[in-house]
């Protein structure tokens, strides 16, 4: 997408500006994106500021540079390396180069993000700062592509989803959409037997543990039951209920078996 | 972006070290002639330093053109592109973007000032420790004859263009085998070894045909600024070398690199 690996066949745009046939000065439209790009890579010699400053003169018009250039205290503030500005690359840590690597994308307040693994290497609480981050730009406009193998983080912080499998895209659409909700509910309670006994006898209540054994129940509802019905009942008859979860396929499941299917095809 | 290339090689510890071992260099000849009483042979110009501390610039250039000044240009101009790939910066560099024709444009120029410095700096060290040394004043030619100062320096400027017309080809070459690989270490040393191969060649007379189309040949024709009257054969013909060795493996350079996937 962004001019590094020629296309074998069909034509690249961005924003509706083509990104290829420009071998000589390089596609503008790509002023406007900015990118992480497997990883974060800079001049180790140099200062986490002087590698901003320096792949900002690299190109651009004056104004552009300008702007740029003033946005760097911004940006590092944003990432949260301000005091760590002036070292070396060569001595941060792989979290640090990291939010290098985001600074670096942020730098031109850019229409268009494209982030491959963008918490990579980061402690938790990072990770959160950078999806917060990623959801304010969001919101604010900015359009954000991230390729992520963390699936949690995928359905936390995305708006669609699609699932690339050999080349292909096998799935698209909004996280919740493929995760089907099923009508399998998972119960945990005190008393396995009295629990089964209740259930049992409900209407629209499919039951497929007979009492014995230990763990969760897991019933599957049709109308007239509901989570609702059956929890007042198994309370009612005086068992205690400490959980009543929908069950959905995970999202690791879902994946997998688009992968597997592809995979299948070929 | 050549400032943004200048500033880097400024800010690197190794620029220095190379700048000191050039400076050594540079007043070697000098050091050594005010020792030795029974100055015999030595490098091109080493004996006309005693009658004009301008030729030690010339001795300078002299020592540094057969194998440091290629060594040098061979490094600088092998990881220009393959050393960006190496860290990783190339992708984001290209990103930014920095257009590809450009990219290699710029590199080259920059590797072209890095050399024509650091001849700048071996002559003018060159200079001074042979002025100091043993004055300046008139100059007295190759041929027999003797030429003003203010003509004689007109003559070393024209060396030092002539030798840095003749590194380019070299840099050229470094240039184009850095769109060949990740490697910078690998592009210089295959750099290096065709510089060295020309002139192993060019002193082979088994292939004397060959000679006058072997980039190195007449590299060393800058000596013949420094004989009345100049016989400007030899520098034509070298100065038509450079261009064409330039010139093709530059044009490579650009096509290669024009249509390259950079995955790195």
């Amino acid at each position: 997408m962004l001019g590094l690996v020629f296309p074998t066949a069909g034509e690249v745009a961005i924003l509706d500006e083509p990104v290829f046939g420009f071998e000589g000065r390089g596609s503008p439209v790509l002023h406007r994106v900015g990118a992480l790009i497997e990883e974060p890579a800079f001049w180790p010699y140099l200062s986490g500021r002087r590698n901003l400053e320096y792949l900002t003169r690299a190109a651009g018009s004056k104004e552009e540079r300008a702007e740029r250039l003033s946005r760097i205290d911004e940006v590092l503030a944003t990432v949260g390396l301000q005091d760590a500005a002036e070292k070396r690359v060569k001595a941060y840590s792989q979290g640090m180069r990291q939010r290098l690597g985001i600074a670096q994308a942020l730098l031109g307040r850019p229409d268009l993000l494209v982030l491959d693994e963008p918490t990579n290497g980061l402690d938790p609480q990072g990770m959160r700062e950078i999806r917060l981050l990623l959801r304010r730009l969001a919101d604010e406009g900015t359009t954000i592509f991230v390729s992520s193998h963390l699936l949690f983080e995928v359905e936390a912080m995305c708006d669609r989803v699609g699932v690339l499998a050999q080349g292909r895209l096998v799935a698209e659409g909004p996280p919740s959409s493929l995760r089907a909700a099923t009508d399998t509910f998972r119960i945990d309670v005190d008393d396995r037997q009295g629990a089964v006994g209740v259930l049992s006898g409900m209407a629209g209540v499919t039951l497929s543990d007979d009492g014995s054994g230990s763990g969760s129940l897991r019933v599957q509802l049709v109308a007239p039951a509901s989570a609702a019905s059956i929890n007042r009942a198994l309370v009612s008859a005086g068992v205690a209920v400490s959980a009543l979860v929908p069950e959905r396929e995970s999202l690791e499941e879902v994946f997998l078996s688009l992968v597997e299917g592809a995979d299948a095809l070929r | 972006m050549f400032w943004v290339e200048v500033g880097k090689t400024t800010r690197r510890i190794r620029t220095w070290v190379f700048a000191a071992g050039l400076a050594m260099l540079a007043v070697l000849p000098v050091v050594v002639l005010i020792r030795d009483h029974n100055p015999g042979g030595g490098p091109p110009f080493y004996q006309m330093i005693r009658h004009n501390g301008l030729f030690a610039a010339l001795t300078a250039v002299a020592l540094l053109q057969p194998f440091f000044l290629p060594l040098g240009a061979a490094l600088l101009s092998g990881e220009a592109i393959a050393g960006e790939a190496s860290l990783g910066t190339l992708r984001y560099l290209l990103a930014r973007p920095v257009g590809r024709r450009r990219l290699i444009a710029v590199k080259y120029g920059v590797v072209m000032a890095e050399l024509a410095t650091s001849l700048v700096w071996v002559m003018a060290l060159g200079l001074l420790a042979g002025a100091i040394a043993f004055g300046l004043g008139p100059l007295p030619t190759l041929s027999g004859t003797s030429i003003g100062t203010g003509a004689g320096v007109l003559r070393v400027l024209g060396a030092a263009l002539y030798v840095e017309a003749g590194i380019a080809s070299v840099a050229a070459i470094g240039i184009f085998f850095s769109t060949l690989t990740d490697s910078g270490p690998g592009a210089t040393v295959g750099t290096v070894a065709l510089a060295i191969a020309s002139q192993v060649l060019d002193g082979l007379s088994t292939f004397r045909a060959i000679h006058p189309y072997l980039p190195t040949h007449h590299w060393l024709a800058w000596a013949d600024l420094f004989r009345s009257p100049v016989p400007w054969d030899a520098l034509a013909r070298g100065l038509v070398l450079d261009v064409v060795y330039a010139g093709i493996f530059l044009g490579a350079a650009l096509v290669m690199f024009g249509r390259k996937d950079v995955a790195s």
